[in-house]
């Protein structure tokens, strides 16, 4: 695994083989430059954490990865794939949360979740007739919406409307609806926004179940809850003004003199606020 | 609490927006019937609704079929509204397209000299082939486009077509539109029944067809992915669904329901003319669709059923009253579309999710008062 570029690897790990590939990437909207040359790289089985200022792109960033912003230069790579499409990424086995939800009001809790295996789902020609294979696939997709509810700890509220739930339910919803298609690469936007200390706890163990479970998982997050990035991440990338401001690991992010002033300031008592 | 909130949820939508799928775990949600049941229910409503064509006269036959041919083009339209928030003004120019597909197609059929089920059964294949290809055209040119853009670009389609007629007046019939050669009731049904009465069974059968296959639409993944599309665009994108896609195929099924539905119009009264399909039709279409209620099919039906008994109840007040003859000509037809448009403000206030909403919340006060008196 690596952040930035251009990272140092063996032999044994070609930059193809990270599930996600920043490089060089500048990002302009209009006369105001998001991102500036940045470059990114989450290796397979690892949790990176991109953080930075308000304003500093890394929602921007995030977007980029997704197809949903076009880079003015550099390159993006997905899951092997050049700057995929942002409705190709869940048939690559990607997956992103947004920050504000992205909940569809109009369909029940389950079917939120369910709309996350819509790739490969029958199409309205078999919907329209009323196909087997529609059903089976609503039968099947069903089954595991309500899996994925589960394990974010909200079996049974299936049939609930979304905006029947408290916002941190709303929160697990979202992350149920990434769960649900077993994705390779997860990408998170803040997903700890607006939650309190417990549920960002139970939402730091569900992250890590994810990445834990199965092999070659990885995860990318961004997030302003700084605790959180360093008690999950294994790498951290701090971004600030749209440039590329330091990689590393937790420890040495945290004692990383330039993030400190950028970012992580002091506390009152003379240590680095973490 | 919350319970109670999703029941009125989905009871103020007017039979929920988007039903659960039949077979998911959990407490079975309402309006949950498989594929087959809603067929075996869709057949059994036809067989009713055909048995009722006997207790009415052909008159009545007639207003039927229009009925039908207008339930075809609302259902079209509230799922494209409803389901993917595309506001199209210009529905009639699709109507109208499978109006002169059936037309065309009729006409050179019965010019070759065949008869029988394929003079039937062809030219509404044509139609609704013709207005779903235009559709799907119109469909991509709008499924970027929002709001009043795409209320333009379909306003511009239904604007067009006396123009369109008028290029192509020597297929078309310019200004008179055409006359249609149809097939007329089976021989072994003509000492039965009258010919409107057979053609009330061929509209019911069309409008049955089109309101089976909506309905299992919108219960099937590509419902899903409707929905998630009219709720948040960037969210479907990322949750793998193409949004481009989805609308431009909501737009065709749409167009192709009510070509459909211009097809037994064409049927029913013989004629294809571009003054059946002007702006004042389309936009009687869209408001039919949203007094019924938007987004159900059930609110379809009441809003094609209202387009077509409304004037004739008006006319039946007017003829009724002691008024001079000229003042009952000036009010037969302008008096129609005042009533409508007071219609319109009176259930926008009243009830914003339209009659079937409406119904359906009535439906709930009630069984709510049953249950608590019950429970005492």
């Amino acid at each position: 695994m690596s952040v930035d570029a251009p990272p140092a690897r063996d032999e044994a790990s070609p930059p193809a083989a990270d599930p996600l590939r920043l490089e060089h990437v500048t990002v302009r909207f209009g006369g105001i430059l998001a991102i500036d040359d940045a470059s990114l790289a989450v290796g397979a089985g690892h949790v990176v954490g991109l953080i930075g200022p308000n304003g500093a792109g890394k929602t921007t960033l995030f977007n980029v990865a997704c197809g949903i912003v076009r880079p003015r230069t550099g390159t993006v790579r997905v899951m092997g794939v050049e700057r995929p499409r942002p409705h190709r990424l869940t048939g690559l086995g990607v997956a992103r949360t947004l920050q504000g939800l992205g909940l569809f009001p109009g369909l029940t809790v389950r079917q939120n979740v369910m709309a996350g295996l819509s790739h490969g789902a029958p199409g309205a020609a078999a919907g329209l007739v009323g196909a087997p294979a529609s059903a089976r696939f609503l039968r099947e997709a069903a089954e595991r919406a309500e899996a994925a509810l589960a394990r974010v700890g909200l079996a049974g509220a299936g049939e609930r409307m979304p905006e029947a739930l408290p916002y941190p339910e709303r929160k697990r919803v979202a992350l149920a609806r990434a769960f649900v298609s077993e994705p390779r690469l997860l990408l998170l936007d803040e997903p700890a926004g607006g939650l309190g200390a417990a549920e960002i706890d139970e939402l730091a163990e569900l992250v890590r179940d994810f990445a834990g479970g199965e092999r070659g998982r990885s995860v990318l997050l961004v997030e302003h809850h700084v605790d959180l990035v360093m008690s999950l991440c294994d790498r951290i990338a701090v971004l600030d003004s749209g440039r590329m401001l330091a990689t590393g690991t937790p420890d040495e992010i945290r004692d990383d003199q330039a993030v400190v002033d950028a970012y992580l300031g002091v506390d009152v008592d003379g240590e680095d606020a973490a | 609490m919350t319970t109670t909130t999703t029941a009125a949820r989905a009871a103020d939508a007017g039979d929920a927006p988007m039903p659960s799928p039949a077979d998911a775990p959990g407490p079975r949600p309402r309006f949950t019937a498989t594929a087959r049941g809603r067929y075996a229910v869709a057949a059994a409503g036809l067989v009713l609704a055909i048995g009722a064509t006997f207790l009415l006269d052909p008159y009545r036959n007639y207003l039927l079929s229009l009925a039908a041919a207008y339930v075809c083009a609302t259902a079209g339209l509230t799922i494209l509204i409803g389901r993917t928030g595309q506001l199209s003004l210009g529905h009639a120019a699709f109507m109208a397209t499978g109006a002169y597909g059936f037309a065309l197609t009729s006409n050179a059929l019965a010019e070759a000299g065949i008869e029988g089920p394929v003079l039937l059964l062809v030219p509404f294949l044509v139609a609704v082939i013709a207005a779903t290809a235009f559709g799907t055209l119109v469909g991509a040119a709008g499924a970027r486009l929002h709001g009043p853009y795409l209320a333009g670009l379909t306003l511009a389609i239904v604007l067009a077509l006396p123009a369109v007629t008028s290029t192509f007046s020597g297929l078309l019939g310019g200004d008179q539109g055409l006359y249609v050669r149809t097939e007329r009731r089976p021989e072994v049904l003509s000492a039965v029944i009258a010919n409107e009465q057979w053609q009330a069974w061929v509209a019911l059968v069309a409008a049955a067809i089109v309101l089976v296959l909506l309905a299992q639409l919108g219960r099937s993944p590509s419902g899903i992915r409707m929905q998630a599309v009219r709720d948040d665009t960037a969210a479907a994108r990322l949750s793998g669904i193409d949004p481009f896609r989805v609308k431009v195929q909501a737009f065709a099924i749409s167009a192709g329901a009510a070509g459909l539905g211009g097809a037994v119009l064409a049927y029913v009264t013989q004629a294809a003319s571009p003054g059946a399909y002007g702006l004042s039709f389309s936009l009687f279409l869209l408001v039919a669709v949203v007094v019924g209620g938007t987004g159900t099919l059930p609110g379809a039906v009441w809003g094609a059923l209202l387009l077509v008994l409304l004037p004739e109840a008006i006319a039946a007040v007017t003829d009724a009253l002691p008024l001079p003859d000229d003042a009952v000509s000036r009010l037969d037809g302008n008096l129609a579309v005042l009533i409508f448009g007071a219609l319109l403000v009176v259930i926008m206030i009243a009830a914003p999710r339209g009659i079937q909403g409406a119904l359906v919340a009535l439906r709930g006060r009630i069984r709510s008062r049953t249950t608590r008196t019950t429970s005492t």
